[in-house]
Formats: C-alpha cells, sequence, structure tokens
C-alpha cells in the first residue's frame, strides 16, 4: 500500500480542496458584482490568494519522499465505489503551483488587455484554473475524469468568445478532439474499473469496486489487457498533449484564441501529466512493449514542428509549433522510461509552463502594440525596446535550452534519459537541439534585431510596469531552475524513483519500495493464481 | 577556496550590476566595473599559477549539487591544476588587456554599456569553461561563451550582415554543441560520472571502440567551437562583430575552447589512435586550407580570420600527433601574437574611420607609427621567425610531428607555413608600406589611437617578442612542459626526445620556409607591386576560386539551409491540406450529425412537447435556453459516444478478451 500522509497531520486545514475551489469562489464573487473595475479587484484578489495558499504545498512537501502528501479523503458515491480523494505527490505537486501562478501572472496580464465582457471572462478563467486544478490533485478517476471533462466548457468559451480570426473553427475543434479523446479514455478508465472489481472480488479483497487510483495500482492486469487499456488513454492523452498526428487543433486554438487560452493551454501540460500520473504506473508492462512505438512518435514530433515552426511567418504559429517539437521531447523523455527521462520530462513540464507561456506573454505584448504577430510586421525593436528585447531573448534562450537557463535542465535530462534507453533515440533528439536554436533565432533576428522598416514601430513604448511584473517572475524561475534546481529536483525524486521502480520491477534498487514499488511486489503470483 | 570561487564569480557581479544599471546610470562609465572585475581575477589568477607553480596540489572546489537523482550526480565545481592555471592566464591576462583597449575603441559608441555588459558575460563563461572540474561546467562555459559570441557578433544590431552572421555562428556551433553532448552521454553512460577525475582515473577502462567513439563525438564540438573543416564558415562572418571582440573571443580564448578540450581528454584520446589520426588529419587540411583562402582576401580582418583558422588548425594537428604540450604553447603564443594583429588592425581600422579595405590602405607605416611597429611584430611573430614566439611554437608541432612519423603531415604543415608567412607579410605590406591608396577625406583624419589602445598593443607586441623564448626554450624542454607535465604526460604522450641534429635541420627548414613567405610577399608587393595582378590574371580560375573561398557557404546553402527550408514548406504544406483536411472532413461529418440532431429535436421533440399538452411557446423557450451555440451539440455527441462505448462493451463481452472481465 502506497504510503498516504493526510492533510490534517502534515498542514492542519484542507489546503488541496481550498486552493482547488478557490478559483470557483472567486468566479461566483465576480458573477455577483456589477462593475468591471471590483470585478478586477476581486479577480486580481482570488488568484494572489489561490497562489498564496498554494505556496504552502511547495515549502511543507516532504522532499524525496513516494508519498501521497496533502491527502483527504471521503466517500462520495460509496455504492460505485467513487470517492472524493486528493493528494500531491512529486509528480503533480509542482504542476498544482506552477498554475496558481500562472492563473495570477494571467489576471495580471489581462487587466491591461480585455475590456471586453470583463466578468464572463474572469469567471471562465477562474473556472478553468479550478478545472485544471482539478485534474492534477484528484487520485480518484471517477473525479479526474469529472474535471478532466468540465475543463472543455471554460476552454470553448474562452476561444470563441475572447478569440480571434477563426476563433469559431478553432474552437470547435479543439472541443471534438477532447471530447473524442475523453470518450476513448472513459472507456479505459471503465475497463480498468472491472479488472479491479474481477481480481478484488477472486481474491476477496475490499474495497471491491473503486476508481481510486492506489486501489487500482494494485490490480495485476495481462499485458494484453494493459497495452488495451493503454491504447484507450492514449487517445486520450495524446489528443490533449498534443502528439503529431493528433495535433492540428494547437496551432488554430494557439492561434486563434486570446493570448491567456494560449499560455494556458501552452504551459500547462495535462497530457502529458496523464501519461505519468496514470498510463506508467498503471500500466507498466504495457508501457514498457510500447517503449519503441512511443519513442518514435516523440521523435516525429520533435522534428516534425521543429521544421514547420522553421517557416512560419507568424510568431504565434511558430510558437504553437515550437510547443508541439517541444513536447516531443516531454514524451521522449517520459517514454525512456528511464530515471533521467521521466525526472526530466516532468521538469520540461514545467519548464514549458515558465518558457512557453511567457513566450505567448511577449506575444501578447507585441500583439497589444501592433494588433498583428506576422514576423515581417516588424524588425529593429531592440534599438526602442531594450527590456522587451533583453527579456524576450532570456526566454528565446531558455526555450533554446542554454545551460544556465531551467530548459537546460529539462533537455539535458531528457536527452540523457533517452539516450540511455537507447543511443540512437537520444542522438536524433540531440539533432532535434541544432533546429530549435535555428527557428527561434532566426525569429529574433527578423523582429528584434536590424533597422526599424516600418513607421508604426518607431515609437513603440517599451515594456509597462504591469508587462515586467508578469515577465519578471518567469525570468527569475527561468534563472533559478536552470542554476539551482535542487529544491524541485528534492522534490520530484522520491516520486520518480517508486515510479521507475514500478516500471523496472527487475532493476529495483534496493530499499526504495516505499511507494509504488511495493504495489508490484503483492500481485505478480496472486494474478497467476486468479488465471 | 575563495579566490578560486571569485574568479568567476567578479566577472558576473559587473555583468549584472552593468546588465541593470548601465543604460541609465552608468553608460559612459560602465567600463570601471568591467575592468575592475577582470583586473583582480587577473590578480587572483596570477595567485593560483604561483600556488600551482610551487608544486601545490590540483585544487578542488565542490560548490553544490546541480543536477542529481537516480545515482546520477554533477555538481557545480572548479578543478585548478597547470593546464587550467595557464589557460587562467590566458583568459585573464589577454582579457584584461582587451577590456582596456576596448574602452578607446568603443568610446562614443551608443552600446557602451550593453558592450561591457557582454564582454564581462564571455569572460565569466570562459572562466567556467576553463575551471570546470567535470563536463557539464565545461558545457555550460562552452554554450556560454558561444551565447556571448552571438550577442556580440550582431553586437550592431541594426546591420543585417552582422544579425545574420551571429545567427550562423550559433547554429554553425550547435551542430558541433549536438556531437559534444553526445559524448557527454556516452562518458556518464561509461563511467556514471561527469567528473574529470574520476572519469581519466578509470580512463583506462574503455574499449578502443568506445574511446574512439567518444573522442570523436568531443572532437565534433572541438570542429564547432574551434571552426575546424568543415565547419569553420561561421569564422569568418563573425568579423561582423567590434574588432577587440574578434581578437578575444575569434583569436584568442573562445575559439582555442576545441583545443583546450581535447588536451583535457588525452587520456580518452591516446586510448583512441583512429581518432588520434582524424584530429591531425583535420587539423592540418584546415591549416592549409584556410590559409589558401588567406592568400587573396582584401578585408584586414578576414585576412585575420583565415589565418586564425589556420593556425588552430596546427593546434589540432599537434594535439594529433601527441604532441599536447605543444599545442597548448601554440595556444599560447598565438593567443599573444593574434590578439596583437587583431588590436592592431582594430587600431588602423579606428585612425581610417571604419575603412576595413586594404585596397584602400597603404602607407600608414609614418601615420600611424607605433600600430605599425607592434603590428610587424605579430606578423613576424606569425610568420616563424626566430626569436619570436610563433616560431617557438609552430616548430615545435611540425617538429613532433615529423619526429613521430607523420611525414605527410610536416609537409602539409610546413607547405602551410610557407603561405602563412606569404600572406601576413602581404597583409603588412598592403597596408603600412608603399604609397596611400587613401581618399583624401580619410586620409586627412588618419591619426594615431589613444593610449588606452596602443598600451595593450606595445604589451600583446613584447609578450609577442619574448613570449616563446620565456615559456618554450629551449624546445619541447621549456618552462611550460615542465609545468604541464604532470597533466598532459601519460600513455602515448610525448617522451622528451633531446634536442639533436634533427632539430638542427628541422629548424632551419621552418626558417627557410618562413623567409620564404616574406621574400614572395616583399617581391609581390613591394619590389615588383605589378606582378600580383599579372599572377592574378595569369592563375585567374585558381584565383577565383580563392576569392569566393571555394564556395564553401554557397554549397553548405544548397546542402543544407534551402533543403531544410523547403522540407519546412513541404511538412507545412501537408499539415495544413493533408493532416488538417483529414480532420476538418471528419469534423463537417459531425457537424452533420449535429444538424441531424437539431432537426429531430425542433421536428420530433417539439411536436412531441405539443402533443403531450405542454404549451408549444413554453417549450420552445426552454429549448431556446438550452441551446446555447454549438456546446448543445457536443452533449449530444457525448450521448452517441456513450450509446457507442456501450455498444462496445456489449460486443466486447461476448468476446474472448471480455470474458476476462466478469466469469472466469
Amino acid at each position: 500500500m502506497m504510503q498516504e500522509i493526510l492533510a490534517g497531520q502534515q498542514i492542519g486545514w484542507p489546503i488541496l480542496t481550498v486552493v482547488t475551489f478557490l478559483p470557483l469562489v472567486g468566479a461566483l464573487l465576480v458573477w455577483a458584482v456589477r462593475d468591471a473595475a471590483l470585478a478586477w479587484r476581486i479577480g486580481l484578489a482570488t488568484v494572489a490568494a489561490d497562489f498564496l495558499a498554494s505556496l504552502p504545498l511547495f515549502f511543507v512537501f516532504e522532499p524525496d519522499s513516494a508519498a501521497m502528501q496533502f491527502v483527504e479523503r471521503y466517500p462520495w458515491i460509496p455504492s460505485l465505489g467513487i470517492g472524493y480523494h486528493l493528494g500531491v505527490d512529486g509528480i503533480s505537486l509542482l504542476f498544482v503551483v506552477l498554475t496558481t501562478m500562472l492563473g495570477l501572472l494571467i489576471v495580471i496580464y489581462s487587466q491591461g488587455v480585455i475590456v471586453d465582457r470583463v466578468r464572463g471572462y474572469l469567471m471562465a478563467l477562474f473556472a478553468l484554473q479550478t478545472t485544471m486544478l482539478g485534474v492534477f490533485v484528484s487520485l480518484d478517476l471517477v473525479l479526474f475524469f469529472l474535471f478532466w471533462e468540465l475543463m472543455l466548457i471554460p476552454s470553448y468559451f474562452m476561444i470563441k468568445l475572447w478569440g480571434g480570426e477563426g476563433r469559431d473553427n478553432a474552437s470547435i475543434k479543439y472541443v471534438l478532439y477532447t471530447l473524442l479523446g475523453s470518450v476513448l479514455m472513459l472507456v479505459g478508465i471503465v475497463v480498468l474499473y472491472l479488472q479491479h472489481y474481477r481480481f478484488a472480488s477472486v481474491h476477496g479483497l475490499s474495497p471491491a469496486l473503486s476508481f481510486d487510483l492506489l486501489d487500482l495500482l494494485r490490480t495485476p492486469m495481462s499485458l494484453d489487457v494493459q497495452i488495451l487499456i493503454f491504447v484507450f488513454l492514449f487517445f486520450g492523452f495524446a489528443f490533449k498533449t498534443p502528439l503529431v498526428p493528433f495535433h492540428t487543433w494547437m496551432p488554430d486554438a494557439l492561434h486563434a484564441g486570446p493570448i491567456a487560452m494560449s499560455v494556458i493551454l501552452a504551459g500547462i501540460k495535462l497530457g502529458t501529466f496523464g501519461f505519468v500520473r496514470f498510463s506508467l504506473p498503471l500500466l507498466p508492462d504495457a508501457s514498457r512493449a510500447v517503449l519503441p512505438v512511443m519513442m518514435v512518435i516523440a521523435l516525429i514530433g520533435i522534428t516534425y514542428g521543429a521544421y514547420i515552426a522553421l517557416i512560419q511567418t507568424d510568431f504565434r504559429r511558430l510558437l504553437a509549433y515550437s510547443s508541439i517539437s517541444h513536447l516531443g521531447y516531454v514524451a521522449l523523455g517520459i517514454f525512456a522510461l528511464t530515471y533521467q527521462g521521466i525526472q526530466g520530462g516532468i521538469i520540461q513540464m514545467i519548464n514549458l509552463g515558465i518558457t512557453t507561456a511567457g513566450l505567448f506573454f511577449f506575444a501578447g505584448f507585441l500583439w497589444t502594440r501592433r494588433l498583428t504577430l506576422t514576423i515581417a510586421e516588424f524588425g529593429g525593436l531592440a534599438k526602442g525596446m531594450p527590456l522587451l528585447a533583453t527579456f524576450l531573448l532570456i526566454i528565446v534562450l531558455s526555450s533554446i535550452g542554454l545551460p544556465g537557463t531551467n530548459g537546460f535542465i529539462g533537455e539535458f535530462l531528457i536527452l540523457f534519459g533517452a539516450f540511455k534507453a537507447h543511443w540512437i533515440y537520444g542522438a536524433i533528439g540531440v539533432l532535434g537541439v541544432i533546429l530549435g536554436a535555428a527557428y527561434l533565432l532566426w525569429f529574433y533576428e527578423r523582429a528584434i534585431f536590424g533597422k526599424v522598416t516600418k513607421p508604426e514601430n518607431e515609437r513603440l513604448p517599451d515594456l509597462n510596469a504591469r508587462e515586467l511584473a508578469v515577465a519578471l517572475p518567469l525570468v527569475a524561475l527561468i534563472f533559478w531552475i536552470g542554476l539551482y534546481p535542487s529544491p524541485f529536483l528534492h522534490r520530484i525524486n522520491g516520486s520518480v524513483e517508486a515510479l521507475h521502480a514500478r516500471l523496472h520491477p527487475t532493476t529495483a534498487t534496493a530499499g526504495v519500495g516505499t511507494g509504488l514499488a511495493e504495489a508490484t511486489a503483492v500481485p505478480a503470483s496472486a494474478f497467476e493464481e486468479a488465471r | 577556496m575563495l579566490s578560486v570561487v571569485l574568479i568567476p564569480l567578479l566577472p558576473l557581479l559587473a555583468v549584472l550590476i552593468n546588465g541593470i544599471f548601465g543604460r541609465k546610470y552608468l553608460k559612459e562609465s560602465s567600463h570601471y566595473f568591467a575592468v575592475g572585475s577582470v583586473a583582480i581575477s587577473f590578480v587572483l589568477s596570477v595567485s593560483l599559477l604561483v600556488r600551482m607553480l610551487s608544486g601545490a596540489s590540483p585544487i578542488t572546489v565542490n560548490l553544490y549539487s546541480w543536477i542529481f537523482g537516480g545515482g546520477f550526480d554533477v555538481h557545480i565545481g572548479f578543478l585548478i591544476d597547470p593546464l587550467s592555471s595557464v589557460m587562467l592566464m590566458v583568459v585573464t591576462g589577454v582579457g584584461l588587456l582587451i577590456h582596456i583597449y576596448s574602452i578607446g575603441y568603443m568610446h562614443g559608441d551608443p552600446g557602451y554599456y550593453r558592450f561591457f555588459t557582454y564582454l564581462n558575460l564571455f569572460m565569466v563563461s570562459m572562466l567556467l569553461l576553463v575551471m570546470g572540474d567535470n563536463y557539464l561546467v565545461l558545457f555550460i562555459g562552452w554554450e556560454g561563451v558561444g551565447l556571448c559570441s552571438y550577442l556580440l557578433i550582431a553586437f550592431w544590431f541594426e546591420k543585417e550582415s552582422a544579425t545574420k552572421a551571429g545567427t550562423k555562428a550559433f547554429v554553425v556551433n550547435r551542430i558541433g554543441d549536438a556531437g559534444f553532448l553526445i559524448a557527454i552521454f556516452l562518458i556518464a553512460e561509461q563511467f556514471g560520472t561527469l567528473n574529470y577525475v574520476e572519469v581519466f582515473e578509470r580512463a583506462h577502462e574503455l574499449s578502443t571502440s568506445m574511446a574512439t567513439a567518444i573522442a570523436l563525438c568531443l572532437f565534433v564540438g572541438a570542429v564547432g567551437k574551434s571552426a575546424q573543416l568543415p565547419l569553420y564558415t561561421w569564422l569568418p562572418d563573425a568579423m561582423e562583430g567590434p574588432t577587440p571582440v574578434s581578437a578575444l573571443i575569434h583569436a584568442a580564448t573562445m575559439v582555442t575552447a576545441g583545443v583546450y578540450m581535447v588536451v583535457r581528454n588525452h587520456a580518452i584520446y591516446d586510448l583512441a589512435p583512429i581518432a588520434m589520426t582524424v584530429v591531425a588529419v583535420t587539423g592540418g587540411a584546415t591549416a592549409i586550407f584556410a590559409a589558401t583562402i588567406g592568400l587573396v582576401q582584401t578585408d584586414i580582418k578576414r585576412v585575420l580570420a583565415y589565418s586564425t583558422v589556420s593556425q588552430l588548425g596546427y593546434m589540432f594537428l599537434g594535439c594529433g600527433v601527441g604532441a599536447y604540450a605543444a599545442a597548448i604553447f601554440h595556444l599560447v603564443t598565438h593567443a599573444f601574437f593574434k590578439a596583437l594583429l587583431f588590436l592592431g588592425s582594430g587600431s588602423v581600422i579606428h585612425a581610417l574611420g571604419g575603412e576595413q579595405d586594404i585596397r584602400k590602405m597603404g602607407g600608414l607605416k609614418a601615420e600611424i607609427p607605433v600600430t605599425a611597429a607592434t603590428f610587424l611584430i605579430g606578423t613576424i611573430a606569425i610568420a616563424g621567425l626566430p626569436p619570436l614566439a610563433g616560431f617557438w611554437s609552430k616548430d615545435e608541432i611540425l617538429g613532433m610531428a615529423f619526429k613521430g612519423g607523420h611525414e605527410a603531415l610536416w609537409l602539409v604543415g610546413m607547405s602551410g607555413a610557407f603561405l602563412t608567412s606569404f600572406y601576413m607579410f602581404r597583409l603588412f605590406y598592403l597596408t603600412f608600406a608603399g604609397t596611400t591608396r587613401m581618399t583624401p577625406e580619410v586620409a586627412h583624419h588618419v591619426h594615431e589611437s589613444p593610449a588606452a589602445m596602443t598600451v595593450p598593443l606595445m604589451i600583446l607586441a613584447g609578450l609577442s617578442l619574448l613570449g616563446g623564448l620565456l615559456l618554450g626554450f629551449p624546445p619541447e624542454g621549456g618552462w611550460l612542459h615542465a609545468f604541464l607535465a604532470p597533466v598532459v604526460s601519460g600513455e602515448g604522450a610525448e617522451a622528451h626526445h633531446g634536442f639533436g641534429a634533427v632539430d638542427v635541420a628541422l629548424m632551419a627548414g621552418s626558417v627557410l620556409i618562413a623567409l620564404a613567405g616574406w621574400w614572395t610577399a616583399y617581391t609581390m608587393y613591394v619590389r615588383k607591386p605589378e606582378l600580383a595582378p599579372s599572377w592574378a590574371a595569369r592563375f585567374r580560375g585558381a584565383y577565383t576560386l580563392l576569392l569566393n573561398k571555394y564556395w564553401v557557404d554557397e554549397l553548405y546553402d544548397a546542402l543544407f539551409v534551402e533543403p531544410s527550408k523547403r522540407l519546412g514548406l513541404a511538412w507545412g504544406w501537408f499539415d495544413r491540406v493533408v493532416i488538417d483536411g483529414i480532420v476538418n472532413g471528419v469534423g463537417r461529418m459531425t457537424a452533420g450529425g449535429a444538424w441531424l440532431s437539431t432537426w429531430i429535436e425542433k421536428h420530433v421533440l417539439y411536436a412531441f412537447l405539443n402533443v403531450i399538452g405542454y404549451g408549444n411557446h413554453l417549450g420552445a423557450a426552454l429549448f431556446r435556453r438550452l441551446q446555447t451555440g454549438y456546446v448543445h451539440h457536443y452533449a449530444v455527441i457525448l450521448l452517441v459516444g456513450l450509446f457507442l462505448m456501450v455498444t462496445f462493451f456489449v460486443w466486447w463481452q461476448g468476446g474472448g478478451v471480455g470474458s476476462l472481465l466478469v466469469q472466469r
């Protein structure tokens, strides 16, 4: 049984419930007021409070531990084995804090940009934040699925109502893709549930009916069944990630949606999180079996996204394809199933929430000034906007993976992890690093360097205080993770170790089995009996 | 060890101070922090050198764990041994002189503070590169110097040629870095650590093939950073940057990082004879290839750039034949005279108000005497005439090649030496001798540079004069060799042969060949100036080939750059038309389904509602409320999906796998 530390013992209050639902309360408050200015103030207070409330998670979290922490567990629909079960471990902790931080930055950014239907905007944003946080902290698969599905509604409205050109098509495509994926994922979850029921009733385990992740982890399954479930879950997560070739909603949504939505879609990596949270630990044998397939998908994504990014003429589309390429890297790390690969995959997901999100914020800054993001419309910005040029360069370099920035930590671990799985995966992945430098620096050369050729660009104002307030925390994190990642690594390592041991039971290090590893120890023989 | 940590930390502080306060507050006083920090770093480096000289054992400093987990641990740490100590002297010493020079050279530039910020950031990176005690700290520095090179090449960012050159330098270097990264992975996998000391202690455990693989991958990195064939093309373009940058980064320090790296890893190279041959041949080929291009260039800095590529080739030739100490020796003397030459060319450009074309110079000897005299010293030093610095180091590399049985490489090196002597004296004569070809308005403004610029020139000239004798005399047994011996000696390393008749003969040959180069240049450009154009006309084909630098840039463009863009366009089309086309097709079908569901709703449900007595009015109003745009359709689709799912389950339960679920 996986170790759990209850929130009551650890911190004394249901911190995860508070953090998850605080934005929803904010949404209700915003709904109740009529005045836009007041709505902004309530909005800012809400996300600031949510961010502050989530900080203890980071600081109180017991590092180097595989345990589920800050756990809250109540029965919800006992007859079906559905519970209200929240908790974070090394895999999900950082995502929660990242989400609340980005939520705060998004509201700070939006206040200078959104003038239209402010209350609706904030409500959609906050509803979205609650559902995303719910996805990260849910340990019950029905609860998880609920948050996952509910996320669609505010996302849809965000793109549809506050988006730009092409928003109708983009919003529909986004919803259809995700919906199709989640229906298939639901099938996978139900199969999993039935598997557990069958195993538990045969062995007289209780509870027999359970959607609880920790219960399901104890259910042994044959490779065939694991692969079947893996494929169903794959569609849910791969569509959401997105992995090539299921990615075409992404450029459209990132291009047509409001900047806030682009930041969220590119910054909060729900799809790849799903793989690490569910697919890998629940289906270790299947994960090992599909490794080559997933690596090929990842490598195709890396190169495909990078080459298409190279020829984009619009900054947001360039960023969209760059995101696809970067997600290829994340997948490459995760599915290498090596220690460094998983570690790097998680760190890189967080990095993208800082770096790619930052790039989209800067796209927003440029958009506010020129109402276009066609790269050819810019040029020579460095002269009049030294602050924008400098901060943008730092974020670009982080995206390229320059040592000293966060991007390098993730990229290095991922590539090393992939290399350990097989040298060819690492070698091909390394080649993508060259392309990444090419498309971003070429963009920078065209947009920021050079002479000012358009009269409109001559008197553009440099970053204002609000924009600096968005950029500075991101830049600080870029260097913090890049130079001294220790606090982050200590927090994720415990869970990565347990997951790694679970994926490779024969090579598991002795003394590691505090968490997930033990779960595999029980059933192997039991499963044979069950046959 | 505080002094060790302070060496890179002080310039880093200056970076922060100038970066944050430079634009608004420090402006023209930015150099105080910049130069001051490097000066203190230099003094600290000297103190470390003194400690090393007194025979202290290597100093290691472990700061903190950087990347760790799963039994793999890389920390931020420094290693000071004789090799890094020599490199520290070059980096901080030459760096300090160039910082001082820049005060004069960059005076009045609107980006003054920015220049010193970047230059100091470069110092930080270069110091990390040479001081790191493991491959990953080396790699931080390695990529860091690449970044600074990019920023400084593109320093005048309004010039398109400069920004293009910057991007090119970064991307080409990344190709090399990819190889370096693979080498790091191989080492980490083999040894489970990236710490030099631990790796080199166990290097002998490597199989020959693995050692060869690691050595070759490392060398790919070195080829990129040190501008060797086939990745040299970025360096000539890098001359777009301000001249102090060319001197510091693209001549004295950064580009020699590859040589440092190979020498640092000699324990691995010693195990891989094939890799050694590759290094030596690449070096020799680059040395002569770049020298031929240098023969006909007309831009004063480009001649020096190709000369740098060529001289780096000599260093790799030295590494490849196992003459590690000689390679480092040449690295040091080259830092002296090439920095001198670049700074001298900067002084010329400064005097002529930005003119770089040697066809529009001439006769400058009298106008800018200090520059001319120091430039001449640099020229003699690089041409390889005794007793100046370049002679001793280059001759040692060639001598080691010959005595090591690499006669062909020796011959290539000797030919290169002739070319070097020729193109350097050609450059000197065209610039400083004869009658002036300047336009009157340029000639009117010619002036000697300020002391901030000429004093560094004089110091470097002094080092170019005496540096070789002080560091490397007698040949193969000089001070530098004795000092480096603990680091570079190992199996396969050079043994001390003693000074014999062969050495004397080889030396005489070297002197003769250098004199021949000088004599040819003197004849062509001073005695009979009409010879040069007539030869160019006679050997038109060869001349055009060299003038166009063998069309290598155009070749790479056609082979790599354009195909990449075309591949991007093709995949972009595929993405839009094929993949998205399929998606949209499916979408339209679903939209059709949605239309159907709306139709059913309107006609069947409403009718039903009417029939059972609800007011049509009420029912319609209710449903219109629910029908908030498309979301409604998705509810229908979700239901259809659930229906399909249930169907699937019913079907599946009847099948083979399904029976697993409920009964045994």
